[in-house]
């Protein structure tokens, strides 16, 4: 079994530019931020032995930037695959299947150039029973449960608002930053109706960019240039492809199994999480996730973040690069988040958040369909 | 609400016992033989056991508002505002379905409100089921 800290993540990086990159295709993107967590690690395209990539397939990676891997995992659930990528990466390096894989990401979200994304097909469960309805993007659909979350938990729109003000924050502390500018409760409100009761400032941001990841074992960090980033607990789970199936609209059970699994793979509780990451591609996100994490209690969320308990100065900064809200959000955010643990776990985040030992990112795929969290740590 | 470019389905061998139940003014559900379980969407077996003796049979119709949103950008054969809906039936499962008939508000939409389907003809091999809010 993958024990805690076995295996590091030896290199990250972005690519060189993020927002809006017209004059480059997917695929470049997957590479450009690649080819940037190779020379961050010191390391060459025959260094590389496993690869995992979404959005674009592991043969189409493997191909384009010169590998020859003995190992390839293709998971694509949506933002959180590069999640799962990790935990599937990091089992297999423990099992002796590889030794060094790359994980990669990059979407020309906002200009659209070179993506291979076919729709749900007429046939197929959401062709039938969800698409004849009006769904049209991520906006009419992930956003359908959070009604039945308001009348059953007290939840309110004004605590959705406080996510985007609090993670502008953030985000103005964060030069890469595509929205820097400080916001207030009726700025959110005020905004554009896109799909009620949510407006343009609770959801996430459309761009381009890439981030990759690479990963071998702890032993082998010793003598790489970064301070390795070590994986201490993972856990991964799915639940349905329809947002009308999910079980309970107030809670995800894919982040039920999700988050647990990798706590206690860590052997961690929650009064030692130092700092934290919840895929935020709307404002309610970080509330079911807060609370299907058991970081506070049903209900509990809204005031938590309205408290300012996740905000700079608070006990649990939360989405400290400012999230898919205000940072960037490519389509699949998962590895921006990952990104962003990586940085505060070696110290060089533009919010650096002091003495962090411990940062939990958790990730989201489809409409609250997939889920994969990953706790890292610098101690060993 | 123009219906002219909304997407149309495709029914499959195992979900074509519920379109041609929209057709005939039913809603179709499935019931397992073996544990009791009531699901959907269709399939030729049971989500709950994995037994594949299930039945078909017609639901009352009686349904409440669970949750929604009320769209605001355009879409294919819709004219924004309109709410897309998830509405759950009285034998229990859920399905994804408009509300017609009715404001598409806030105040005209209050959650769990009780409603009836409103079978909406699209062609000759679709019909699809909305819900409209219960009389009285």
């Amino acid at each position: 079994m993958l024990k805690p800290n076995e295996i590091a993540v030896v290199g990250a990086a972005e690519t060189t530019r993020l927002g809006v990159i017209p004059d480059m295709s997917n695929i470049q993107l997957h590479a450009d931020c690649a080819l940037n967590a190779m020379a961050d690690a010191g390391l060459k395209p025959s260094d590389i032995d496993g690869i995992a990539c979404a959005g674009e397939s592991p043969t189409n990676m493997a191909h384009y930037l010169g590998l020859t891997p003995s190992w390839v995992d293709g998971t694509a659930v949506g933002g959180c695959s590069f999640m799962i990528h990790v935990r599937h990466a990091a089992a297999a390096i423990s099992a002796g299947l590889c030794k060094t894989v790359l994980i990669t990401h990059g979407e020309s979200g906002k200009s659209q150039i070179g993506l291979n994304r076919a729709p749900p097909g007429r046939s197929s469960l959401m062709g039938q029973f969800e698409m004849p309805y009006g769904v049209y993007g991520p906006p009419s659909m992930f956003t359908i449960p959070v009604l039945r979350m308001m009348k059953e938990t007290g939840l309110t729109e004004e605590h959705l608002a406080m996510v985007a003000v609090i993670q502008r924050e953030w985000s103005s502390q964060n030069p890469r930053a595509m929205m820097k500018d400080l916001c207030t409760v009726d700025d959110v409100l005020n905004s554009r109706m896109i799909a009620w009761p949510f407006r343009l400032f609770m959801c996430c941001l459309v761009t381009d960019g890439g981030g990759a990841l690479i990963l071998t074992s702890a032993d082998r960090a010793k003598d790489m240039p970064q301070k390795p980033v070590y994986i201490r607990g993972t856990g991964e789970s799915v639940e349905t492809p329809m947002i009308s199936q999910m079980a309970d609209f107030t809670r995800s059970r894919a982040f039920r199994v999700a988050g647990p699994t990798a706590f206690a793979a860590a052997g961690i509780k929650h009064a030692d999480v130092d700092h934290l990451m919840i895929y935020d591609a709307f404002a309610h996100l970080p509330i079911y996730g807060l609370e299907d994490l058991g970081f506070v209690g049903r209900g509990e969320a809204g005031d938590f973040i309205k408290e300012r308990n996740t905000a700079p100065g608070g006990k649990l900064p939360m989405n400290t690069n400012g999230g898919g809200l205000s940072y960037t959000h490519t389509g699949m955010y998962g590895m921006f988040a990952l990104q962003e643990s990586i940085r505060q776990m070696r110290g060089t985040a533009p919010a650096q958040v002091k003495g962090a030992k411990i940062s939990v990112c958790h990730g989201v795929g489809g409409m609250f369909a997939a889920s994969g969290t990953i706790v890292f740590t610098n101690e060993k | 609400m123009s219906e002219s470019k909304r997407p149309l389905p495709l029914p499959t061998p195992e979900t074509k016992h519920f379109w041609e139940g929209t057709q005939a003014g039913e809603i179709r559900l499935q019931r397992c033989d073996d544990c009791s379980k009531v699901y959907f969407p269709p399939r030729p077996f049971c989500p709950a056991c994995a037994s594949r003796k299930v039945s078909v049979f017609k639901a009352s119709g009686k349904a409440k508002l669970f949750s929604y949103v009320i769209h605001h950008r355009p879409a294919p054969g819709f004219t924004p505002p309109y709410a897309i809906a998830v509405v759950e039936l009285e034998e229990g499962p859920r399905m994804m379905t408009n509300i017609v008939n009715c404001p598409q508000t806030p105040e005209a939409l209050p959650l769990d409100m009780a409603l009836v389907p409103h079978f909406e003809k699209m062609n000759d091999d679709i019909t699809l089921p909305l819900f409209q809010p219960a009389k009285g």
